[in-house]
């Protein structure tokens, strides 16, 4: 076993409501790891302690320990900067930047200065290929990316975290605004993605954890209830709260 | 019941024809104002040619031959107004986005209803305070003359325009979905590379528009520009010498005018001049506005 991410007795408050109970977790590398659980469980809160997005909102108390690589990502004097580059994440409405498609792949390339205006040619196209857009996108590189179907949206918020090698990709809901056909597709490229890169997916869709994850953990109301192999969780589950949400007594 | 019924039919017909009135009527008014400024404006025409009065060097509209070029008065209105964008516009923008993406919210509430105070102080109030206090600045920084100077009056109308440039630039500024600003985070954008590189260039069309409605502001406005910039109806050489504004010509002569006079049509044809150049300006901010929209 790798763990890539590892929290130990994480509690997280939102002012003085507390959101996530205790929780000590290993998510392994090179695997595809769900967070399930019903609304308002903490799912999208735990998912945003790993790249530290909830730093953003105010009042938010972090206690106990994260490590990315066995470094403490809450420890004071984190460069925010590296660890996002090392934590991409995709977010649940597909939101690229309303500018064209080369400058949304580019974008981190540029602000972070890791590569010479020659090599954005390269760049660009293995992105674009690592979630199968060169081809439907080669000619148009220079339209809006508002213009692109909501899949491609999805796809390319994927290509642009990939310039700067990210080694986690967190995907909050990535499929919930988008048709059954173009969720397959972004699952599939899921399975793609995982020989290269951690993915942690947080979905409320049981059906998709169970098609694409190696791991599930489930959240209820910010504790986590139950964390194993996919395979053993939807088959037999330990605990009998786990049982009922899957078996969707309550969701 | 049946009577009932009509009374319904009735009240709405003359509720629907007031409406239909009330919004006819602005059309009406602005096509009147029109036809009667064009109607006096050129009747100047008549006696003097249109290149003698817009590239006349020379406003002597009293002297005999009376001389209407209103070449200063264009050039002092652009001398102020450029002075007064230059000056306005980065604080302007800089403030904005301040106030929309960086100001804690305590701050941005406290700066929002400081800059509606700063819009609502009246300009003949402005112009009073800046004649008190620019003016006699002006004159002892730069060792001049006088302080009635185009500069001291760009300074003032600076002022004046930014209220409009800040409110209408912050508005287009949060316009812009919170979840842009996310991601550019996320990807491990600092604030600032988040602001200028997405936040921005999203805004960009309504910053433009609240640009150029800044500047109308600043081309319209009269009563602070006459009681700072000196009224001297020549070109200037710089900045730092009084000239007078198209505006400030129509209010500080249109009193002493004989009506049908030469004089009074040519203060009707700088009001055509202004009328077009305002014309454009909004036309472009509409423009601006309109591509943001699609």
């Amino acid at each position: 076993m790798n763990p890539i991410i590892q929290t130990r007795n994480l509690n997280l408050f939102y002012g003085t409501f507390q959101a996530l109970h205790d929780i000590s977790i290993d998510i392994e590398s090179k695997m595809i790891t769900s967070i399930i659980g019903p609304s308002g469980c903490g799912k999208s809160t735990l998912l945003r302690v790993f790249n530290r997005m909830n730093d953003l909102l105010e009042d938010v108390k972090v206690e106990g320990g994260v490590f990315i690589d066995a470094k403490n990502i809450y420890e004071p004097g984190v460069d925010l900067v590296e660890l996002r580059k090392k934590v991409g994440m995709v977010f649940q409405r597909p939101n690229p930047f309303p500018l064209s498609v080369a400058e949304n792949v580019l974008f981190s390339v540029k602000i972070h200065r890791t590569a010479a205006f020659k090599e954005y040619g390269d760049i660009l196209e293995q992105s674009l290929r690592a979630v199968d857009l060169w081809d439907i996108l080669k000619d148009k590189l220079k339209t809006s990316a508002l213009n692109l179907t909501l899949e491609q949206q999805q796809r390319l918020c994927i290509a642009r975290l990939l310039p700067v090698k990210p080694d986690i990709l967190l995907m909050d809901e990535p499929c919930s605004a988008l048709d059954p056909i173009a969720t397959a597709h972004i699952e599939e490229l899921m399975d793609q993605l995982k020989v290269n890169y951690t993915i942690v997916i947080v979905t409320h869709n049981m059906q998709q954890a169970a098609r694409v994850s190696d791991r599930s953990a489930y959240l209820y109301l910010g504790d986590l209830i139950e964390y194993d192999s996919t395979e053993k969780m939807f088959t037999i589950p330990k605990d009998r709260r786990t049982e009922e949400y899957l078996a969707g007594k309550f969701g | 019941m049946q009577k009932n019924f009509n009374g319904k039919l009735v009240k709405e017909w003359v509720i629907e024809r007031c409406i239909y009135l009330s919004g006819i009527a602005s059309i009406i008014f602005v096509g009147l104002i029109f036809i009667f400024l064009a109607k006096e404006g050129f009747s100047l025409f008549k006696t003097v040619s249109v290149s003698d009065f817009l590239l006349g060097q020379k406003w002597y509209p009293i002297s005999t031959p009376a001389q209407f070029g209103i070449l200063p008065l264009i050039v002092g209105s652009l001398y102020v107004t450029l002075g007064a964008t230059i000056i306005a516009v980065p604080i302007g923008i800089a403030s904005a986005v301040y106030i929309a993406e960086v100001a804690p919210v305590k701050t941005r509430e406290i700066l929002k209803s400081g800059i509606e105070v700063l819009a609502a102080i009246p300009s003949v109030v402005l112009g009073f305070i800046g004649m008190m206090t620019l003016v006699p600045w002006v004159k002892n920084t730069f060792h001049l003359p006088t302080g009635l100077t185009a500069f001291s009056g760009a300074l003032m109308l600076a002022f004046m325009a930014m209220p409009t440039i800040v409110s209408i630039a912050e508005d287009a500024l949060n316009a812009v979905p919170k979840r842009y600003k996310e991601a550019a985070l996320a990807l491990g954008a600092t604030r600032w590379q988040a602001i200028w590189r997405v936040i921005f260039p999203a805004a960009s069309s309504g910053i433009l528009a609240a640009v150029m409605l800044g500047i109308g502001r600043v081309i319209g406005e009269t009563m602070a520009v006459m009681m700072i910039t000196g009224n001297a109806a020549r070109i200037p050489n710089s900045l730092f010498e009084p000239v007078r504004t198209l505006t400030a010509t129509v209010a500080a002569e249109m009193g002493e005018t004989v009506r049908g006079s030469d004089h009074y049509f040519a203060l009707f044809a700088i009001g055509i001049v202004l009328f077009i150049i305002t014309f454009f300006i909004n036309l472009i901010a509409d423009l601006a506005v309109h591509r943001k929209l699609k």
